[in-house]
């Protein structure tokens, strides 16, 4: 065919970033509202922590975790699912957009749906608990009792880019089952956000079977509990070989591998169902 | 081989049904069936058809966002739903009921976002803006938030956005839905002039005029299959598809006499009458015709729409206003 064109389309990472600008534009169209939501989001999720504080006021520990320990989790979980949050958290509102009908304004765009989708209603006041989470986590690293090495150190950053990306799998398997229940948002809220107040308290204090569960069916337990027993240098809940306490990038390699493959599998079953 | 080839294109829909409280029944629906057509480089096509005919899913499968269940679909020899996202570089879409711009941020911004995502070198961005803005009379929009601009101005900037990447075919979805006649004249006249540059349209519209105005083949599809393929002219027939004069008598009268029209429908005993007449005709001289010989007190002048159009195309008769 004559006049086939040799551009190429434009690469997921801009795409996103295009996508993304203009959303967090059009929030600071209206700066006041902008201000007071990322102030009042701060103050609710301050006060989230504090209550863990109070706690500590009547018990010395928490399962064998003090209370630095316990920020260190806490800061760990919520700053990985607040990076997660900021970054993909808007491919929740998929389900909105396949009932609406809109998704198929993104698919008429030369490029992939994914960046599309992850960048819709991209929001900057979700900072505000990414703000907060990274605030008791940097408490938590300096207070703990960790006894540094240059492995314990690095493994800080690697627990957090595993963590998003282990939430990043959840947010995804989510939205890729909205594509069969459109009004299933809730169910994946259950996991993201109910994964986040799970792994910020220490495992020892759940049941075994809750552990299990965040180990081998959903890996939650890889966002900031397995590494954190290295990092602490705590005893393993479920008496596995220490091994397992360095296998997050591993964990969420292949998770985010199978919610990439929900996820195509979602889009093209929708491209074949229609809407 | 034409620019957009169809053949035997089918799209069936699963509709899952409630029937008691815990079970369901599947449905089979078909959309489009057999659906075969070619269209070629720089044809401008009027699309109509009933609602639910099946226009929306053809034009689904057109830009890949649906995949069909039997037959053959290629647009510029490329097969859409396997190569979407090359496709989309070279076609441009407007869902008249859908706006793609930003609405709380100017209406410069959104073309920005158009220019970035499709990579548009940016001299040809600012001349095809440029161009646009000027037959549009967007000018002085451009820095007004989308939100602030009327139905007619939103749509003017929707066919912008999806024509500054200079695409190869052009997909409408009732464009003049909605809008003033001003504006409709416009955005006729532009469109007009994006077909003579040799971009390709298709034009889905419950708008006779659009299709009057634009379009010299039209395709009129109903239950999913194609009913006609020709001109407009062979669609309203030798005597054309009629249009309707309405007059208000000032008391009752019996059926109006006059040449060239014929009384189709009486009210009130003879004070209202419709009279139909060719829709190639000028209504003047039977205005004129009229108003000597009866005490006229007001009138109107219908057009006969797509609906009646297509309607007459099973019945065999003319198309009728009412």
């Amino acid at each position: 065919m004559a006049d086939i064109r040799a551009v190429r389309p434009l690469n997921p990472v801009s795409a996103y970033l295009a996508v993304a600008g203009m959303w967090a534009r059009s929030a600071l169209v209206y700066r006041l509202n902008f201000v007071l939501v990322v102030v009042v989001g701060l103050l609710v999720n301050g006060v989230e922590f504090i209550g863990i504080v109070f706690m500590f006021m009547n018990v010395p520990a928490l399962g064998g975790y003090s209370l630095p320990e316990v920020a260190l989790l806490y800061g760990a979980s919520g700053t990985a699912l607040g990076l997660c949050d900021l970054l993909f958290g808007s491919i929740e509102k998929i389900g909105s957009r396949i009932r609406d009908g809109s998704l198929d304004t993104f698919l008429v765009r030369p490029v992939r749906l994914y960046p599309q989708a992850a960048a819709d209603q991209f929001a900057l006041r979700r900072l505000n608990r990414l703000i907060q989470a990274g605030g008791v986590l940097v408490y938590g690293l300096v207070a703990a009792d960790v006894h540094w090495t240059w492995g314990r150190a690095l493994m800080i950053p690697v627990m957090l880019i595993c963590g998003t990306a282990i939430f990043e799998g959840v947010f995804t398997l989510g939205a890729a089952f909205q594509f069969w229940a459109q009004d299933a948002a809730e169910v994946q809220n259950a996991f993201t956000y109910g994964g986040n107040y799970l792994t910020q308290y220490p495992p020892t204090v759940f049941a075994k079977e809750m552990v299990r569960g965040a180990v081998f069916v959903i890996p939650l337990a890889f966002v900031d509990w397995w590494p954190a027993l290295y990092v602490l240098g705590k005893p393993d809940p479920l008496g596995l070989p220490a091994w397992t306490h360095f296998l997050s990038p591993v964990v969420a390699g292949a998770f985010c591998g199978i919610a990439a493959l929900a996820w195509r599998a979602a889009v093209r079953g929708y491209r074949s169902t229609g809407s | 081989m034409a620019f957009i080839e169809l053949e035997g294109v089918e799209k069936t829909f699963t509709v899952r049904r409630k029937r008691g409280r815990f079970t369901r029944t599947k449905d089979e629906v078909r959309a489009v069936e057999g659906l075969t057509f070619g269209v070629e480089r720089g044809e401008m096509v009027g699309y109509i058809g009933p609602n639910g005919a099946g226009k929306s899913t053809t034009v689904k499968m057109l830009t890949g966002i649906l995949t069909p269940s039997a037959g053959r679909l290629r647009v510029a020899g490329v097969d859409p739903q396997k190569e979407r996202v090359r496709l989309a570089q070279r076609i441009g879409v407007v869902f008249g009921q859908r706006t793609t711009l930003w609405w709380d941020l100017p209406l410069r911004d959104s073309f920005t976002l158009v220019r970035r995502i499709y990579r548009i070198p940016q001299d040809r961005f600012e001349e095809n803006l440029g161009r646009c803005v000027d037959q549009l009379e967007l000018g002085p929009l451009l820095d007004t938030p989308v939100r602030q601009l009327s139905l007619g101005q939103r749509m003017r900037g929707d066919i912008t956005a999806a024509l500054l990447h200079d695409p190869e075919v052009l997909y409408l979805d009732e464009p003049t839905i909605g809008l003033d006649i001003l504006s409709k004249a416009t955005v006729r006249r532009f469109l007009a002039e994006v077909n003579a540059r040799g971009t390709t349209v298709l034009l889905t519209t419950h708008d006779l005029q659009d299709i009057e105005q634009l379009c010299r083949r039209v395709m009129v599809i109903d239950h999913g299959r194609v009913v006609y393929d020709g001109g407009l002219e062979g669609l309203q027939g030798s005597d054309g598809a009629e249009r309707t004069l309405v007059v208000d008598l000032a008391g009752p009268s019996p059926a109006i006499d006059v040449d060239g029209a014929r009384v189709v429908r009486r009210e009130g005993d003879g004070e209202r009458q419709w009279l139909a007449f060719p829709a190639g005709r000028s209504a003047a001289p039977l205005v004129a015709a009229v108003a000597e010989r009866y005490p006229l007190v007001d009138l109107s002048v219908r057009e006969p729409d797509i609906e009646d159009v297509i309607a007459r195309l099973y019945r065999g008769v003319p198309a009728q206003a009412t």
